[in-house]
């Protein structure tokens, strides 16, 4: 127990100082690199709450696809970023505040809750003892079966971002020759002798 | 000492607040406040899954999964918005886009 304690102040000292590093970073660079460090710490604290499917995703989906697009993003745009760092002091004060006084209400909201005694334990899905079903085939029992449509919605919303990037990345430079391939079939004449004159060419 | 259910609630409150500072004190900078909206929907899915460990109930994570799915999606548009921006004007000052006027 003493060391799952010491774990969680560990990951969460971790993370919650990568994720100031992220906001505060001169280099957007070193952002996305903290970035990765808090995922990956959010994933120790996942396992720590015995969410071990959770905190591959995380890994997985976060530190494997995510940020690296932003990490891709971030190099390919050649953006001068001292420029953006300007007005950063400016905001500094009122950014604050703001975040002091959504840090209060929610230490407010934390601190002055109690569960209801029915409500331990009576949920609509009880999480099955690990012994018997780990929690990767215990999330895919009820991902499948009961969650199923949500399952299929969050596929068509990865279908529609997916379609989306692509649309909005393509484009079509003019003037640059490119094979059309309904033209040359649909030709009425399929075979045709040009005379080339020497020199010319076509 | 017992690790409970507010000590991950403390630890997501300070990273959804970490988050929303992060959007105020960068306000140019695209990139960092995709980021810090990423760092809003862990703390969100941290809240999900503790509250989901806690109560012995699986449809936290189920929908921890679908939050993930979801933030995921965000930031391939959000990039590629910010791709075609960047090709359009040459520069990803967000002050700069109000070419609208709405």
């Amino acid at each position: 127990m003493i060391i799952q304690t010491l774990f969680f102040y560990l990951f969460s000292a971790i993370t919650i100082g990568s994720a100031l590093m992220v906001v505060s970073a001169r280099n957007p660079v070193h952002s996305v690199l903290f970035l990765i460090l808090a995922f990956f710490n959010a994933a120790g604290l996942f396992v720590l709450l015995g969410a071990e499917f959770l905190a591959m995703m995380l890994v997985v989906v976060y530190v494997g696809a995510v940020a690296v697009l932003f990490l891709f993003v971030v190099m390919m745009l050649d953006v001068d970023f001292v420029e953006l760092r300007q007005g950063f002091l400016q905001y500094l004060p009122i950014g604050a505040l703001i975040g002091f006084v959504l840090l209060a209400e929610l230490v407010v909201v934390v601190g002055g809750w109690a569960f209801a005694p029915q409500a331990v334990g009576g949920g609509a899905s009880p999480i099955p003892d690990l012994a018997q079903v780990s929690n990767t085939a215990a999330i895919g029992q009820l991902l499948y079966t009961k969650y199923i449509f949500f399952f299929q919605i969050a596929g068509f919303v990865l279908l529609v971002a997916m379609i989306g990037a692509i649309v909005l990345t393509l484009h079509h430079r003019i003037g640059v020759k490119r094979q059309v391939i309904s033209e040359q079939v649909s030709r009425s004449q399929k075979v045709e002798l040009r005379d080339v004159k020497p020199g010319q060419g076509v | 000492m017992q690790i409970g259910l507010s000590h991950y609630l403390t630890v997501a409150a300070i990273l959804f607040t970490i988050g929303v500072f992060g959007i105020f004190i960068n306000r140019k900078n695209v990139i960092v406040i995709l980021m810090s909206i990423e760092l809003i929907l862990l703390a969100v899915n941290l809240n999900l899954v503790a509250f989901s460990s806690f109560l012995g109930d699986l449809v936290g994570q189920i929908f921890a999964l679908l939050v993930l799915t979801v933030a995921a999606a965000e930031a391939a548009i959000g990039l590629a918005i910010l791709v075609v921006y960047y090709r359009n004007r040459g520069s990803i000052a967000v002050e700069d886009i109000n070419l609208m006027k709405g």
